[in-house]
């Protein structure tokens, strides 16, 4: 089967007369946060009271993330937009029937709330507000055209110059410009090319990638076909944690129902254009995220990374040209080719263009999935979105970039989150982790516990990576008992600059980087340790006798 | 690898028994969606764990056979990736996120107050067999730090407090019956 635009916009015709039929909607968040919070399944329950009181008029659906995840189960009621928190059955009833007698659970009205009138929701445009399992409701909202345009309307080169012009970077961590990305695969001469959506999502404390596709997985999938048409590839992968089932489970059905109306597959929208897609489950392995490593473990071998170049945008799958981009990036791509590179330009700051994700958590009051222009500085973000530290603690830092990242101190609470800004204080953007830390965190407990993560989760391949975080691992634990030296400061940073400039791939080449951060700009808590055997958040046990 | 007393049987047979085998019929059926490619490694081993719980050596061996692979490319594979496991798991499992939401959220001292009462630690089953703990790298329920699944549902705003009771329903649950 194949469609034509009248078909796609009869579906979507369809599908808001049949949503016009409803003059009350009931929106239940069904991401994995919520859901796991839920006491029984709102949804149904909803449902099944609404058919035993004849509530014909309201329409009772499953939506994707609504964002404030530490007040869940949420649920939001339209057309006045009120967001109910921490719903349960019994609570859930009296939103649904409105009777004053029963018990309500609180509401917050989105339009007051810092949370999201802050925000600028691209990426996470659906999220929220239509059912991910239904691609119906993803055509009803514009969802395939920016594909009809691509494939029918324009020329590959010309998608190619809007991705350039709209000055889009990955969002995967390393911000590489994607629009040169694209135009390298698209230059190779090679008939088999392919391309991979990058959801390995290892870095701990991150869950955006999630929520995009337990929220809108269609939109991943139209971007990585725009993808597919502009390089000339026609098939392309998805390589998605096992620890997500959910978010697997919502990509099968999303790709079958795709497939279903002709938007995957063979003749695309009655052109020459073929398209198809399968899903590769991750199995646990954090280097796996790294580009050559994730080509390795599609293939059916252990995840090690190779010596680049060559780059995959040349010898990637079999060999193949494959493009690699994150969830998010692709989630930024319909967006782009429907309101123009100009207006996405126009978003952000001079380098860094449009959107961020970001993945509130930590000591943070309103913990939650949040996206806001590049540039806003931490502090908006954390005092203004978060609402500040939980339980009236101190700010004493923010942690980005996971294991490849850095902390950021007091002093720099006004930087503007871009990519430059960020680097320049040695910390990097990362895939979209944020974790805020207060006073009961230690810096070097931290700095050791992603020094942990690193050497468990090195390939072992090269040797500076392997041994190298071990040795800074070993010092590290020292400093925490209390049992290291003033020499120890200045062999860690040895150490960290040897692995640094020595191992192969981008693991070991960022593991210093939260040891760097945190001597930079919390050395006096190293030297409180090493110096007095004393740890000052009270976190290292052995040291304070506790 | 030590042999056991089913390599007696040639591999051919014992490879034989299994397509037919109900219990393999999820692995069977990736490798025949895959078309017996090497590259559905990965994949079929996660039809096996879903299938057995773990990977043991016998499943190695008939995979090794079915896609064409040396036992070692088999073994190097199940054994390179944290999820896949060689053990068998207990009744019961717990996995907590040791993230580093979770992480500061203190999951490390529900991690202590498990080992102390039931003596496992991380990658341990009970002596019983019935509690089985494992660690996680992030369950990507930051926002709900900390955060475990307890089989197969995923639960946050842990305690220590809680997380024992969920444990000990289990042990008295077998206890009832
Ligand atoms: C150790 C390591 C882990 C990585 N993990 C991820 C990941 O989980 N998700 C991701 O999108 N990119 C990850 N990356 C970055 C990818 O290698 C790659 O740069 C990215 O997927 C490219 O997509 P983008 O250009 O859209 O950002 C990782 C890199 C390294 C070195
Ligand atoms: S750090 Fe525990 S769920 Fe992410």
């Amino acid at each position: 089967m194949s469609l034509t635009l009248e078909e796609l916009n009869d579906i979507a015709e369809k599908e808001l007369s049949r949503q016009q039929q409803f003059s009350r909607q009931i929106r239940v968040c069904c991401a994995a946060s919520c859901l796991s919070c839920q006491d029984a399944d709102l949804t149904q329950q909803l449902q099944q009271t609404a058919r035993q009181q004849a509530m014909g008029e309201t329409e009772i659906k499953p939506v994707g993330c609504l964002g404030l995840c530490k007040e869940g189960p949420l649920v939001s009621v339209h057309p006045e937009g009120t967001l109910y928190s921490h719903v349960q059955i019994n609570t859930s009833k009296a939103i649904l029937l409105s009777e004053s007698s029963l018990p309500r659970p609180s509401a917050i009205d989105p339009g007051q709330s810092l949370f999201f009138t802050r925000q600028n929701p691209i990426v996470l445009r659906n999220s929220g507000s239509i059912n991910p399992e239904r691609i119906e409701e993803y055509i009803a909202v514009g969802g395939y055209k920016a594909l009809y345009q691509a494939i029918r309307n324009m020329h590959p080169g010309e998608i190619l110059s809007q991705i350039q012009q709209s000055g889009l970077r990955g969002r995967g961590g390393a911000g590489y410009p994607t629009g040169l990305k694209w135009s390298a695969v698209a230059k190779t001469k090679s008939t088999q090319k392919y391309v991979i959506c990058n959801a390995d999502e290892g870095d701990p404390g991150a869950f955006m990638d999630r929520s995009v596709l337990e929220s809108d997985p269609h939109s991943v999938l139209e971007g990585m076909a725009i993808a597919g048409y502009a390089v000339g590839a026609q098939a392309g992968y998805i390589y998605v944690r096992a620890e997500y089932p959910l978010a697997v489970q919502r990509l099968r059905t999303a790709i079958r129902q795709a497939e279903k109306f002709g938007l995957l597959g063979n003749n695309i929208f009655n052109s020459s254009f073929h398209f198809s897609l399968t899903i590769r489950l991750g199995a646990g392995a954090f280097v796996c995220g790294e580009e050559t490593a994730i080509i390795a473990s599609i293939e059916g071998l252990p995840g090690k990374p190779r010596p680049r170049p060559p780059y995959p945008a040349t010898s990637g799958i079999k060999g193949c040209p494959t493009l690699i981009n994150n969830v998010e990036t692709f989630a930024n791509i319909s967006p782009i080719l429907t309101r123009g590179s100009a207006w996405f330009a126009g978003i952000g700051t001079d380098k860094s263009k449009g959107t961020k994700v970001f993945a509130l958590a930590g000591r943070v009051k309103r913990t939650g999935l949040i996206e806001v222009p590049m540039g806003t500085t931490l502090r908006e973000i954390i005092f203004d979105i978060g609402g500040g530290i939980s339980d009236n603690g101190t700010f004493k830092a923010a942690q980005t970039g996971g294991p490849s990242g850095g902390c950021i101190p007091k002093q720099h609470l006004d930087i503007p989150m871009d990519y430059e800004s960020l680097a320049s204080i040695g910390s990097i953007m990362g895939s979209g982790g944020l974790i805020v830390l207060d006073q009961s965190s230690c810096m070097v407990d931290v700095a050791k516990f992603f020094m942990e993560f690193c050497t468990s989760e090195s390939c072992g391949k090269c040797v500076p990576c392997r041994v190298g975080t071990m040795q800074m691992y070993t010092i590290l634990d020292k400093i925490t008992r209390g049992q290291a030296q003033l020499s120890d400061l200045e062999q860690l940073e040895d150490l960290c600059d040897l692995v640094r400039s020595t191992s192969l791939c981008g693991l070991g080449q960022t593991a210093p980087n939260p040891v760097l951060s945190t001597l930079r700009f919390f050395r006096d808590e190293y030297i409180s340790h090493i110096q007095d055997q004393h740890c000052p958040a009270g976190v290292c046990s052995l040291l304070t006798g506790k | 690898m030590q042999t056991n007393a089913e390599a007696v049987d040639t591999p051919l047979d014992s490879a034989l028994s299994k397509t037919k085998d109900p219990q393999y019929r999820m692995v069977n059926r990736i490798m025949c969606l895959h078309n017996y490619q090497p590259d559905a490694l990965i994949e079929t081993l996660h039809a096996a764990q879903d299938s057995f719980g773990c990977i043991t050596l016998e499943t190695m061996r008939y995979i090794s056979h079915m896609l064409h692979l040396p036992l070692s490319r088999v073994y190097a594979v199940a054994t390179f990736y944290h999820y896949f496991t060689l053990k068998p798991p207990g009744k019961h499992r717990c996995v907590l996120c040791m993230g580093t939401a979770c992480y500061i959220a203190g999951a490390e001292s529900i991690e202590k107050a498990i080992t102390e009462k039931h003596h496992i630690s991380p990658g341990e089953t009970t002596s019983d067999g019935e509690i089985s703990l494992l660690t996680a790298r992030c369950l990507g329920s930051c926002g709900l730090a900390p955060a475990a699944i307890f089989d197969d549902k995923v639960m946050g705003q842990l305690t220590p407090k809680n997380v024992l009771k969920q444990l000990q329903d289990w042990r008295d649950h077998v206890a009832d019956t």
